[in-house]
């Protein structure tokens, strides 16, 4: 019955069927994410409202549950102002160019063993390359606003995103290293066996032990590089008032916050595939699935928020010395003793 | 092998097809009622008196250059890391794959310190 229904909308679409079926996956997995976005920021502003002994939003539907839905239709019914200095085709393309990067690197995303759009061999690799890009919407943002505190917010936020890259790639390197792929399905299958895993603690066996001064670079550099509290001199409101966000209204300033939430999503995913064993459940006797890694990224995400409760702001001379100073020296030493560690009798990953 | 990347060209078109839709949803279903003062760039209640595309500190041309460099370096190390089992494992290339890397981590060591007495990497 299945195979008939199957074949009769393949017939239906005939040569198109495979664009058909991609983008029916695409859809599967930007529909879920944008509701994501939209219900992380109703959380954020719930936890810290919580953590600050407040009741945060609670007036639009039940517990303001209808809130993040209610900001987004005001957003769309508001101007979108082009400022008189701007140059106008960069301004309006800026936002595009920062939204479409943070989602077009979870198309390597694995939600499961074999569960997502693209399985490739490059993945890791490929989610390097993208991410890379979302900087030149924020600086062609700050560029194009033809506004001071744009302009300084810009310069910041490229500054600050390229050192944390640095220490983020030797922590990329050094997860390469134990897992022999590029693969990111591969590198969470190479998490599941281990001395601690044969005992059935697998959670033990996972990367974030072994690799626990990487695993920290990681995170916090996550943190940097998505322009997030205490590391939000980019946007912090008290100096730069949004930074390169300043002139945008409406739909436009919209996009900016989609991208940025879509990529804290993401740097959640990446933390929990590449250290924290993605879909595999913490002890043997449970089943590995999907719920896990929504887990442990939902684990990420709140730490994410609880960072902004916590911590004061960073000043920018601390950023980028806690990068380049502390980071880099860290990941290099790291990277040397897991290099010294597999050439010894006591490899752990053979 | 290559059919495995047409998923992501097409996610990619999607990703663009969202930064694209709403601001012309936003154009079209948004009021557009400009004036002088709403267009005028914000400075804290101020007349903007000069260009906003001013000088700006070298120091961010000094952070772009270090980034190349170390980014490069990163790039190299991936292949290096990606088959490095493989080297630990094959007792003939073991310790000339390892001693290799070692050696351009070194040198790149010593740019580092370099660079770190210099002072490029302060930030004052």
């Amino acid at each position: 019955m299945m195979d008939m229904l199957q074949q009769f909308i393949q017939g239906v679409f005939g040569p198109a069927w495979p664009v058909v079926w991609n983008l029916l996956k695409i859809v599967a997995v930007v529909a879920p994410l944008l509701l994501g976005v939209a219900y992380l920021t109703y959380f954020e502003r719930k936890v810290i409202a919580y953590m600050h002994v407040r009741i945060g939003p609670n007036r639009v539907g039940p517990l303001g549950l209808i809130q993040p839905i209610a900001d987004g239709l005001k957003l769309l019914l508001k101007e979108i102002i082009v400022p008189s200095g701007a140059d106008k085709w960069v301004y309006l393309i800026a936002p595009g160019l920062a939204i479409a990067p943070a989602l077009a690197a979870w198309a390597v995303v694995p939600f499961a063993d074999g569960l997502g759009v693209a399985n490739i061999d490059a993945s890791l690799l490929y989610i390097m390359a993208i991410a890379s890009m979302g900087v030149y919407g924020i600086i062609l943002a700050g560029w194009a606003s033809n506004s001071k505190y744009a302009f300084l917010g810009a310069m910041r936020s490229a500054a600050q995103m390229v050192s944390y890259e640095i220490s983020m790639g030797f922590a990329l390197v050094t997860v390469l290293m134990v897992s022999n792929s590029l693969n990111l399905t591969e590198i969470v299958r190479a998490q599941d066996h281990g001395i601690f895993a044969g005992m059935g603690l697998t959670f033990l066996s996972w990367n974030w032990l072994p690799l626990l001064p990487m695993f920290i670079v990681y995170l916090v550099s996550g943190v940097a590089e998505t322009n997030r509290a205490p590391f939000d001199v980019v946007e912090g409101e008290s100096e730069i008032v949004a930074g390169h966000m300043v002139e945008y209204s409406g739909m436009a300033f919209a996009l900016f916050f989609l991208a940025e939430y879509a990529n804290m999503i993401l740097i959640a995913a990446l933390t929990s595939l590449l250290f924290l064993g993605g879909w595999l459940s913490p002890v043997g006797f449970l089943p590995d699935g999907f719920f896990w890694l929504a887990a442990k990224m939902s684990f990420v995400l709140f730490l994410f928020l609880w960072f902004r409760a916590t911590f004061p702001r960073y000043r920018f001379d601390q950023i980028m010395r806690l990068g380049w100073k502390v980071f880099i020296p860290v990941s290099l030493v790291w990277f040397t003793v897991v290099g010294v560690w597999m050439m010894s009798p006591l490899n752990i990953w053979k | 092998m290559l059919e495995n990347y047409f998923p992501i060209l097409l996610f990619i078109l999607v990703g663009i097809a969202i930064g694209v839709l709403p601001i012309v949803l936003g154009w079209l279903i948004a009021p557009n009622r400009p004036d002088a003062e709403k267009l005028s760039p914000y400075e804290c209640g101020f007349e903007a008196f000069e260009d906003a595309r001013m000088k700006f500190d070298v120091r961010y041309y000094l952070i772009a250059i270090l980034f190349i460099l170390f980014d490069l370096e990163i790039a190299f190390l991936f292949p290096w890391a990606t088959i490095f089992k493989e080297i630990v494992n094959t007792e003939a290339v073991k310790w000339f794959g390892f001693a290799e890397m070692m050696v351009f981590i070194a040198i790149l060591v010593v740019g580092y310190i370099y660079a770190w007495v210099k002072g490029a990497l302060e930030w004052e």
